[in-house]
């Protein structure tokens, strides 16, 4: 079978459309948790999904919509925890991190046959998606885009500074659960395309990649889209060119091509940012704290010529019109 | 009308627990509009709570806070408040340049989903004028100096046009130009007639520009007056004794520890080094 025909077929054409969405909606979400330098919460997120989806699989209803509803619970419940209790947020999905996971393992476990089907959910399996899900995906990916972008303003103030934000009148609250669901939602969005497991390398490596070159939010937030969204068609289109020769899963080639741009950007980055270091001037007039004098052969010292001024609890020396201050092995200008 | 209703911000009887323990102790301060108002204290003296509770991010155990008059509880003008946080540093996990961070501050006054207008264009600029930092508008936050980087965050608050400022520890490890740079642009925002709470350890180059001094010592007014010179909050009466010292205090005229010579080593008063 030629690419050409290969392209041709629905499954695929599904599987690009899906791809693509997830590739934009993942990134534009984990801008703002990774600005909340909550990278990880995706992750968390994804193994609560797995609960919902071993749950869906084992009463036969739908396990996209199940992961739907226990990750949106579980991402308040992090957000909850973080912001009600005495753990911090690290804590928090901690907690929900195993907890998903022992739950999803468990219930799938009741129903011998849902184990292999779960592996699809934990790994991804792009090309089994039917024409339901396509929309299911481009409806949820759709809204989490349009809201992210739209209430950009709104969510860039409340992660950048939380406390301003509320002094400024906006839900602070209201937007940090909207982030939370937002997330939970880019998440069972992108199990089909790269799974569970890897679900996070979407939301947060686009955007690693794209602030090692951008100076504004801006800038990050659409470099991460176009970026995530090149990984994730990129990943599809390689692992089905590969396919020809061996067994190649979209997924992990989606998360190792979004990598491989981390890989080349990292070191621009970093020489970007030397060179802006390089053109920088010096701070301006800075004062020293603690300046000591050049050489001085003179040692001072009662009668040695210099005026003598008392300074607190030490002698100052007169000494062409700067006061020199004894300092152990060398003299401070005061 | 009461004094309370007139005042941009007053607070009676307030006072704020933080886990427990009581850290401002029935407060009673009232804020005249246009009044420059500098809260002093030791560290642990609870000026940052005071700021804190007055705008709504502590709950207060008792008392009451009132805003242009109205209970905070129903207070929703934001546009008319402008707060600077103490913060180390404007920057968050992901790079954002010194327009964007400004931009946060016209939120009071933009309605959800609308593009920036013309006038909040404008606002910005002339926020990111004042305080000196126009022409690094596209840099990113975290490439700025420190004293930088609480310009950008007045900045922010200017960007509302409010009325009334609440300024916590602005000169807190910025250096003596910025800290200039600083007194410049409060000078500004006193001469438009905005109302400025202004919490400091040390006033440094600000002092000249303050018409009241609210000294808290363990979570209590100790003075409410005339402006003191940092010197003076730290008498033992307000605080704890005085343990530091001062080399020079900057624009005030004090006997120096340099008894007076003649040439040749004379230099010009400020330069005593």
């Amino acid at each position: 079978m030629s690419p050409a025909e290969l392209f041709a077929l629905p499954f695929m054409q599904r599987a690009l459309i899906a791809a693509l969405l997830t590739g934009l909606a993942a990134p534009a979400i984990g801008t703002f948790l990774v600005q909340r330098r909550l990278a990880l919460m995706g992750d968390g997120i994804g193994h609560v999904a797995v609960t919902g989806v071993a749950i869906g699989l084992v009463t036969n209803t739908s396990p996209t919509w199940a992961a739907v509803v226990v990750a949106v619970l579980g991402a308040v419940l992090i957000e909850t925890i973080r912001e009600r209790g005495q753990t911090n947020g690290d804590v928090a999905l901690a907690l929900l991190f195993y907890g998903g996971l022992a739950g999803g393992i468990l219930v799938s476990g009741i129903d011998g046959q849902s184990a292999a089907s779960l592996n699809r959910y934990l790994f991804g399996s792009l090309t089994t998606i039917s024409a339901g899900d396509v929309i299911v995906t481009m409806v949820l990916s759709i809204a989490v885009i349009g809201l992210s972008v739209g209430l950009a303003p709104q969510l860039f103030a409340v992660a950048q500074d939380q406390e301003f934000a509320r002094v400024a009148g906006l839900q602070v609250r209201a937007y940090n659960l909207l982030v939370a669901v937002l997330a939970a939602v880019s998440v069972t969005v992108a199990m089909r395309t790269v799974g569970l497991l890897l679900v996070s390398a979407l939301m947060v490596v686009p955007v690693a990649t794209s602030q090692q070159l951008t100076r504004s939010f801006r800038t990050t937030i659409a470099a991460a889209m176009v970026l995530g969204a090149f990984a994730s068609v990129g990943g599809l289109v390689l692992a089905t060119f590969a396919s020809y020769k061996a067994n190649v899963a979209p997924g992990p080639t989606i998360v190792l091509l979004a990598l491989a741009c981390y890989v080349v950007a990292w070191p621009i980055g970093i020489w970007t940012r030397r060179r802006a270091r390089l053109s920088e001037p010096f701070a301006e007039g800075q004062i020293p704290v603690h300046e000591a004098c050049d050489e001085h052969p003179h040692a001072h010292g009662p009668g040695c010529g210099h005026l003598a001024v008392p300074h607190d609890d030490h002698v100052d020396y007169v000494h062409d019109g700067h006061r020199h201050a004894e300092h152990g092995a060398h003299y401070d200008e005061h | 009308m009461t004094t309370l209703d007139m005042a941009a911000v007053a607070i009676s009887n307030g006072s704020v627990a933080l886990g427990g323990r009581p850290v401002l102790r029935g407060i009673d301060l009232a804020v005249a509009p246009g009044d420059f108002i500098a809260l002093m204290g030791a560290n642990g003296s609870g000026k940052s709570t005071l700021v804190r509770a007055l705008v709504g991010l502590r709950p207060l155990v008792a008392g009451e806070v009132r805003l242009f008059g109205t209970p905070l509880e129903q207070y929703d003008d934001w546009s008319r408040i402008g707060y600077v946080p103490q913060r180390a540093t404007a920057a968050a996990g992901v790079p954002a340049s010194v327009w964007e961070v400004v931009a946060a501050g016209r939120l009071t006054r933009r309605r959800l989903l609308r593009p920036l207008s013309r006038a909040d264009r404008a606002a910005i600029l002339d926020a990111l004028e004042v305080v000196g930092l126009a022409d690094r508008r596209r840099d990113a936050v975290s490439n700025l100096s420190g004293g930088q980087q609480q310009r950008v965050l007045i900045a922010r608050a200017l960007a509302g046009e409010p009325e009334l400022f609440f300024l916590d520890e602005p000169t807190a490890g910025v250096d003596l130009p910025n800290q200039q740079v600083l007194a410049d642009t409060l000078a500004q925002l006193k001469s438009r007639g905005a109302t400025v709470v202004l919490v400091a350890h040390e006033l440094g180059p600000l002092a000249p520009l303050v018409d009241r001094a609210v000294v808290l010592r363990d979570g209590r007014v100790v003075y409410d007056g005339a402006p003191l010179r940092d010197h003076e909050v730290h008498q033992p009466w307000f605080a704890e004794p005085h343990t530091h010292h001062h080399h020079h205090d900057a624009g005030t005229k004090q006997t120096d520890h340099v008894p007076h010579v003649g040439s040749p080593i004379d230099r010009p008063r400020g330069q005593n080094r």
